[in-house]
């Protein structure tokens, strides 16, 4: 397969997963916010800060309110990871790929852009974006489906579950963030009294990744952090922990031509994450633990980079 | 709207469904009965689908001046085009007729050029064409097929015969365009194949893979067949997407081929790979930067070498563009008689060269009268529609015409055909052409019809796609109990 058109495949496997998972954490949010007891405030800049937008994000995060990260997270074409983005950047690389996929795919894709271009800028109000929320989500599992049951298991298709399972283990590892350290304020976390909301907390986030019934059949116990930060991270089944996803990129990986190195970036993080001491952690310094695993799975794009897409051609301008 | 026949009419022009207003064509009878039938929901509901399909579908083309803009949704009219399967039989015939003579008119141009030693053709009409490529001279490409694969433009007028307007022989696009219209049409009107014997025309790719692999170098059972894109931007990539799929064949750009040893190969995954074809769907001089345009960054360095030494095919072959000219055009039939020793099957519309002094002052004193073609565009740029144009605009095609009498040539503007499309309050007139696709490698074949394209706005004769024309479905009806 080409190298320019395994890249462009990756990518559009990223992108799909980006869009759904954006899509979760904006529900995580917002459902949260209905549980929790009046008068208390949810950062909602804390969503840009997660994703990596700040640059984009035209004001200042603290002071964001619901609508105006909702309008830049879900249509706004200058932010690059918005819903809208993220669907026009996996249609864009799948029209160049789309002869090797069935031709459902590419249908499938750019029916979704077309429903957030015509949709996303008018459900910022909350009824319509659950709908279009919900509906973006099933799309992608849709895609997902449709590869998983009509894509030969080919180089192609690796690709797509490679761009696929890196980014969803990006994204959880930030939707734990979100969870552990970043969205109640610092006084309301840190008040004895608010326990059972942080349970809420995250119940919510494990609905978000639709992980809820694995997680209580996996823990047995009722929700609680320590072990939800762990599921998510560490547990080998659960197709949305971080564990599970590298797995599935070792998989992908073996079948491939001079993976080595690939292999080995897959290696060192399942070491860290093995290694890691999370109870230790979740006292003090999940979120700098959190970002040096994203700074981790860069450098697994980084050599899947170098391994099998074409070399970066200086053009002198 | 409903459909009403009684009051549609197309006046003076010949009209491919209605013989006058209230009377089918025999072959159309069915179809025009269907249409008729159907309530203003039913039409509605089929144009909306239709709508929908082709957005669904993403069929699209590129409009270059709408910046910011990269693709736009294929203009498409819901009413098929019909022609009589016997009529099609022997144009069928008349098409696969001039690409042979076309082929042996470059293959002859590149060789010996007995064309011009015996003086059929005049040699300055040579040696000023600027789709000549000197570079390839002395080459024999495998069968002697220069152009594989013609896209010839027909045009009906009032007295009902087809006409060819012009052979597209550089990289004539469409095809995807009649694979799709077929697919849409089937999803709107599903009934109406299970009432009409219709040609399919799916047939198209795999002939084409067929073409390709009988011209690789190596004789492989499957040889590697690529189809070369300038990329996203251009005007026809979807199409350029859509036949590699169709084919199974890898879609590349220039960046992704490299020539070591004067052998080509692709950057994939597992490392270089050997290529064999190439269906290169950019032009001649943005092919190899080494041999032609330095700046290209479309093509690949090196891969005339490669092509000059026999080590990979390329279809078109280059130069074929040669016969690709307005002014060789008018030769055609000549060709046919010198090459084939036959009568030209499809006549030619009559034409003047401006290179000629007696038809020049023709053409200068009826500019009013006359299509002024130049005789390397495409696209149905740079031309003037005498009728139509302004005294101001006349006078500067005749400077022009003075200039470089070479470069032009002129046709009578001939009434092209009309044929029904949804209209606002009834089905209306529009003018058409009809661009049927020729293959020729070891067979010869020709798609059942082709590519109807429809000049959108009442009275317009501009069907280009790049200039706001449409297309129909075109519908090869075999007649039963005759």
């Amino acid at each position: 397969m080409l190298s320019r058109v395994a890249e462009r495949i990756y990518w559009m496997g990223r992108y799909m997963e980006r869009c759904e998972n954006a899509a979760r954490l904006i529900n995580v949010n917002t459902k949260l916010l209905l549980d929790l007891p009046r008068g208390t405030s949810v950062g909602w800049g804390t969503l840009v800060e997660i994703m990596g937008l700040d640059e984009y994000f035209s004001r200042d995060t603290e002071a964001a309110d619901e609508r105006s990260v909702m309008r830049f997270m879900l249509g706004d074409t200058n932010n690059p990871s918005s819903l809208l983005s993220s669907m026009a950047n996996a249609r864009e690389n799948a029209r160049i790929t789309r002869e090797i996929m069935p031709s459902e795919v590419y249908e499938l894709i750019n029916d979704t852009y077309w429903y957030l271009k015509d949709n996303a800028s008018s459900a910022v109000a909350r009824r319509e974006r659950h709908l279009l929320l919900e509906s973006v989500i099933q799309r992608v599992q849709q895609f997902t489906g449709l590869l998983a049951g009509c894509m030969s298991q080919n180089d192609a298709y690796r690709f797509i579950s490679l761009g696929r399972n890196l980014e969803r283990a990006d994204m959880t590892s930030r939707i734990v963030d979100v969870g552990a350290s970043r969205i109640l304020p610092k006084a309301f976390a840190e008040d004895s009294a608010s326990e059972p909301y942080s349970n809420i907390l995250w119940m919510s986030v494990l609905r978000s990744l639709s992980g809820y019934q694995m997680y209580r059949q996996h823990v047995l116990d009722r929700v609680n952090a320590d072990d939800v930060v762990m599921f998510l991270l560490q547990d080998p089944m659960f197709p949305r922990a971080v564990e599970h996803c590298l797995i599935q990129l070792n998989e992908c990986f073996a079948h491939l031509p001079n993976s080595d190195e690939a292999l080995h970036s897959v290696a060192a993080l399942r070491r860290q994450l093995k290694t890691a001491d999370f109870e230790a952690l979740m006292a003090n310094g999940l979120h700098e633990y959190i970002d040096t695993v994203q700074t981790e799975i860069g450098q697994i794009h980084q050599s899947i980079a170098t391994t099998w897409f074409l070399p970066q051609v200086q053009v002198a301008l | 709207m409903e459909i009403n026949w009684r009051e549609y009419d197309s006046g003076e022009f010949y009209d491919e469904l209605i013989s006058s207003p209230g009377n089918p064509r025999k072959v159309a009878r069915q179809l025009a009965k269907h249409l008729a039938g159907l309530t203003h929901e039913e039409i509605a509901a089929g144009k909306h689908s239709a709508e929908l399909a082709i957005k669904t579908m993403g069929i699209s083309f590129t409009v270059y001046s709408e910046a910011g803009n990269i693709d736009r949704a294929w203009p498409f009219d819901i009413i098929p085009r019909v022609i009589a399967h016997k009529e099609w039989l022997h144009t069928e015939k008349g098409l696969i007729q001039r690409l042979q003579a076309l082929n042996c008119f470059i293959d002859d141009i590149y060789n010996e050029q007995r064309i011009i030693k015996d003086k059929v053709l005049p040699a300055e009409l040579l040696a000023d064409s600027v789709n000549f490529r000197p570079e390839c001279v002395g080459m024999k490409p495998a069968l002697g097929v220069w152009a594989h694969i013609c896209g010839s433009d027909l045009i009906r007028d009032n007295d009902g015969r087809f006409y060819v307007l012009e052979d597209n022989l550089r990289v004539p696009s469409g095809v995807s365009y009649m694979l799709e219209n077929r697919k849409v049409t089937k999803r709107i009107f599903p009934e109406l194949f299970e009432n009409h014997n219709i040609l399919p025309v799916t047939e198209y790719p795999n002939q084409l893979f067929d073409t390709l692999a009988a011209i690789s170098p190596r004789p492989l059972e499957f040889p590697e067949v690529v189809v070369l894109t300038p990329g996203i931007y251009n005007s026809a990539y979807f199409e350029h997407s859509y036949l590699a799929q169709q084919m199974g064949v890898e879609l590349v750009e220039g960046s992704d081929l490299v020539v070591e040893d004067d052998h080509v190969f692709m950057r994939t995954i597992d490392g270089l790979a050997r290529v064999d074809v190439i269906y290169r769907r950019i032009d001649d001089l943005f092919l190899d930067p080494q041999m032609f345009n330095p700046d290209s960054v479309l093509g690949v360095p090196g891969l005339m070498r490669a092509w000059l030494k026999g080590n990979v095919a390329i279809a078109n072959a280059p130069g074929a563009g040669v016969a690709d000219d307005k002014v060789i055009y008018t030769y055609v039939p000549q060709m046919i008689k010198y090459y084939l020793g036959e009568d030209p099957i499809l006549p030619n519309v009559p034409s003047y060269l401006c290179v000629d002094k007696s038809q020049r002052d023709y053409v200068l004193k009826n500019l009013d009268k006359l299509v002024v073609k130049p005789a390397n565009e495409s696209g149905g740029y740079g031309m003037l529609i005498g009728p139509q144009a302004s005294k101001k605009e006349r006078e500067e095609f005749a400077a022009r015409i003075k200039a470089n009498p070479r470069n032009y040539m002129a046709q009578p503007l001939i009434s092209l055909s009309t044929t029904p499309i949804i209209g606002s309050k009834n089905a209306e007139p529009r003018h058409i052409d009809l661009r049927p696709f020729i293959l020729q490698g070891r067979n010869s074949s020709v798609t059942a019809g082709g590519l109807t394209r429809v000049a959108m706005r009442k009275g317009s004769y501009v069907v280009n796609s790049s200039q706001g024309g449409g297309s129909q479905d075109t519908w090869v009806v075999v007649e039963e109990g005759k």
